[in-house]
């Protein structure tokens, strides 16, 4: 049993929990994931892992299906039956000079630790982050610790830029000597950044295909890349976004969108 | 005189199973049982123990269930196997201890397969055996067939043993592969019960190479054992196999035997295809489409060879039939055809040619044979390879394959840990991999008595 101990709510929709897991919290690094499964009853689901501290994990969640739904009516003091991680590989962190990390919606959540890790490896650090309006964006606070420079960008313009942070990272590429492209997202927005991307720097995206065990052995969250067949849970999440078909992922990610009853997170 | 026929245990009728997940076989009554445990001549040299890869003294069980001794036909049993229940369910005994029983030569061989399991059901209840404790504990990756095995052979000889299971429930291959017409979780469950009051303790939900390193274990533990199976589902890299609607075999069955994405409580979604195409021979190839057929659709299993090469066990194929699977044999994928989803699958016809490096005549394919089948759901079962993780993260030797390499003694590269079953490169049956796993904790206790002079 894993304990709830901490859940706030953080923007729209979205809340974060921490969740006692020490075992998981002394081996996690960033763009690590985990899979929860709330009961006996419960579907597991992958989340990436946010943040940690010494004995927990930080998870940010959106509510947009049967688990998430779930999940934001537990309260402090509740408890998951499962939780296994920290699954799949941890994100390159290197000195790579100038690093643009681009995250939208609950993007922003996975992208933290990675950016916080880089800046420890002193790169300069962009992070543009963008949400529908500005009840939906969050962490500002912590990113603006860590950001040479933070742009944030909402569709309605109630925040920031108006619009998607395809434009602004436009703005960004053309301005500045890129060494490296971190992006989290929509795979529709991560289609458009490394199409934005492509010939001029490395872009790295972390991918969510829909997954069961996470482990490598049903091949559910395969995807193409380069090529060839890959695992998001064992070969990623993390893929050179330049190599990703996107439009494949994109159609496998709309799998069980008929089967409404028991619709996928 | 014996008869030459055997005594099959009464079924449930085709119609009726295909409606449900229960147990297709239903074992043998008493009566049954000791009627057909009289076949048995008792060998002065008895063959089939010769064909069990666990050495089970077959003609002494055997001999216990014609006096009608059958608590003692357990203990017999259970002296060289933990997990009678299961091998009783799902070994292929046509190709091990049956294939040598004398009988067969002029008529049926003794089903032994059947009796076992009839055995296995008087279970005394002698829980919480007290087993002397030593000092010296083992950690065993895996709670499938080969990590129980070794785990219960270990904790018999005195250890204590922590099993570190990557999913949810324990059980590995037995719980989210085999159905439950085939071999029911509460036998599983069961069977690993037996094993807990044995005093072994099971860790779920830790992914070792990732939760725990080997490195870590090592630390803790005086020896390990990796009995993680194998892990990575195989794809054919045929166009289309991305399309939505196509499964491995895996994702399948795990979504239904583990998740229980068949039923209306369960959040785990899965399609439920009407016309489902399974590719494939073998065990896990019959028990998909079995499945698939449980949920209402026509299935057709394609397989590139003959009847005569399918690697599924008889009964497998027998009950696939019985249950109006189709079967296309010498039939070979292409590419699967649809706009995002499945809508057919385009094969090729083969014929036959030289034996390969298998022992088995390789299929060639017929020029200009090519045809469609329409379906909505494809289902690849075609093999598995070796999940590279804990190799890889411990550096221990492994060939290109992703199978760990061990010696002679079961160890691997690295001293102290050991390896077996389907990581190993193993047959891919339960049994082998238990066979495997017999072998690795002797060696494991005799490591242990080396290194640490008990």
């Amino acid at each position: 049993m894993f304990k709830i101990l901490q859940k706030k709510k953080l923007a729209e929709n979205t809340f974060m929990l921490e969740v006692s897991a020490r075992k998981i919290a002394d081996k996690a690094k960033p763009g690590q994931f985990i899979i929860l499964r709330i009961d006996e009853k419960g579907e597991r689901i992958p989340l990436t892992i946010a943040d940690k501290k010494k004995n927990s994990i930080i998870l940010v969640i959106l509510n947009v299906g049967h688990t998430t739904g779930r999940l934001s009516k537990l309260k402090k003091g509740d408890t998951l039956s499962d939780l296994i991680g920290p699954l799949g590989n941890s994100s390159e962190l290197d000195k790579f000079g100038t690093v643009c990390l681009v995250a939208g919606g609950l993007g922003i959540a996975p992208i933290y630790p990675i950016a916080k890790a880089l800046k420890e490896k002193d790169n300069k650090i962009i992070v543009i982050l963008g949400a529908k309006t500005r009840k939906h964006l969050f962490w500002e606070d912590k990113f603006i610790k860590i950001a040479n420079k933070l742009i944030i960008c909402t569709e309605d313009g109630s925040k920031g830029t108006k619009g998607f942070v395809t434009k602004a990272f436009e703005a960004v590429i053309r301005k500045e000597k890129l060494n490296r492209v971190i992006c989290i997202g929509p795979p529709v927005m991560m289609k458009a950044v490394a199409h934005i991307s492509k010939q001029r720097v490395k872009t790295i995206v972390s991918l969510n295909s829909i997954m069961v065990d996470g482990i490598g052995m049903c091949g559910s969250c395969r995807v193409k890349v380069d090529g060839k067949i890959k695992f998001a849970c064992v070969d990623g999440p993390e893929f050179d976004a330049h190599k990703v078909e996107f439009d494949n992922l994109m159609q496998r990610n709309t799998r069980y969108d008929k089967i409404k009853h028991k619709r996928c997170y | 005189m014996a008869s030459s026929k055997r005594l099959e245990p009464k079924e449930l009728n085709p119609e009726e199973r295909i409606k449900s997940f229960d147990e297709v076989n239903l074992g043998y009554t008493e009566q049954e049982a000791v009627e057909e445990a009289s076949r048995c001549i008792q060998c002065k040299n008895p063959l089939c123990v010769s064909g069990c890869p666990v050495n089970i003294d077959i003609p002494c069980f055997i001999k216990e269930i014609k006096e009608e001794k059958f608590e003692n036909a357990l203990k017999t049993i259970k002296k060289t196997n933990n997990l009678p229940a299961v091998c009783g369910r799902v070994c292929p005994q046509e190709k091990q201890c049956e294939i040598k029983c004398i009988l067969g030569k002029k008529g049926d061989p003794l089903n032994i397969g059947k009796l076992e399991r009839f055995a296995s059901e008087y279970e005394s209840n002698d829980k919480n055996k007290d087993i002397s404790k030593l000092k010296e504990s083992v950690a065993v990756v895996g709670s499938g067939p080969a990590g129980l095995t070794c785990a219960a052979d270990l904790a018999e000889i005195g250890y204590s043993v922590t099993i570190f299971e990557a999913l949810h429930k324990p059980g590995g291959v037995m719980i989210y592969g085999i159905p439950e017409f085939r071999l029911p979780n509460n036998i599983v469950f069961k069977e690993i019960n037996n094993i807990k009051n044995m005093g072994v303790k099971i860790e779920t939900n830790h992914l070792i190479g990732r939760t725990i390193e080997i490195s870590d274990l090592l630390k803790e533990y005086n020896a390990v054992f990796i009995g993680c199976g194998a892990g990575l589902p195989k794809f054919m890299d045929i166009p289309g196999e991305h399309l939505n609607h196509v499964y491995s075999a895996n994702e399948f069955l795990t979504r239904i035997n583990l998740m229980e994405a068949h039923l209306e409580h369960s959040p785990t979604p899965v399609k439920i295809g009407r016309k489902v195409v399974v590719v494939g021979g073998g065990n896990v190839a019959m028990d998909s489409a079995r499945t698939a057929r449980r949920l209402g659709a026509d299935v057709t299993v394609i397989y590139r060879r003959t009847g005569i090469e399918m690697p599924a066990r008889v009964e497998e194929v027998k009950h696939a039939q019985e249950e109006g699977v189709h079967f296309m044999m010498l039939t070979s994928p292409m590419s699967v055809l649809g706009d995002k989803e499945v809508s057919g699958i385009r094969c090729i016809q083969m014929s036959l040619g030289e034996e390969d490096e298998s022992g088995r005549r390789k299929p060639i394919q017929i020029e200009g044979s090519n045809f469609n089948i329409s379906c909505d759901q494809v289902i690849m079962a075609i093999g598995q390879g070796s999940n590279p993780l804990i190799a890889k993260s411990s550096k221990l030797k492994h060939d290109i394959r992703g199978n760990i390499i061990i010696d002679e003694n079961m160890m691997t590269s690295l001293a102290g840990v050991f390896a077996g079953g389907d990581i190993i490169g193993g047959n891919s049956t339960v049994i082998g991999a238990m066979g495997d796993a017999k072998k690795a904790a002797q060696a494991v206790d005799a490591y242990i008595r080396k290194e640490k002079f008990i």
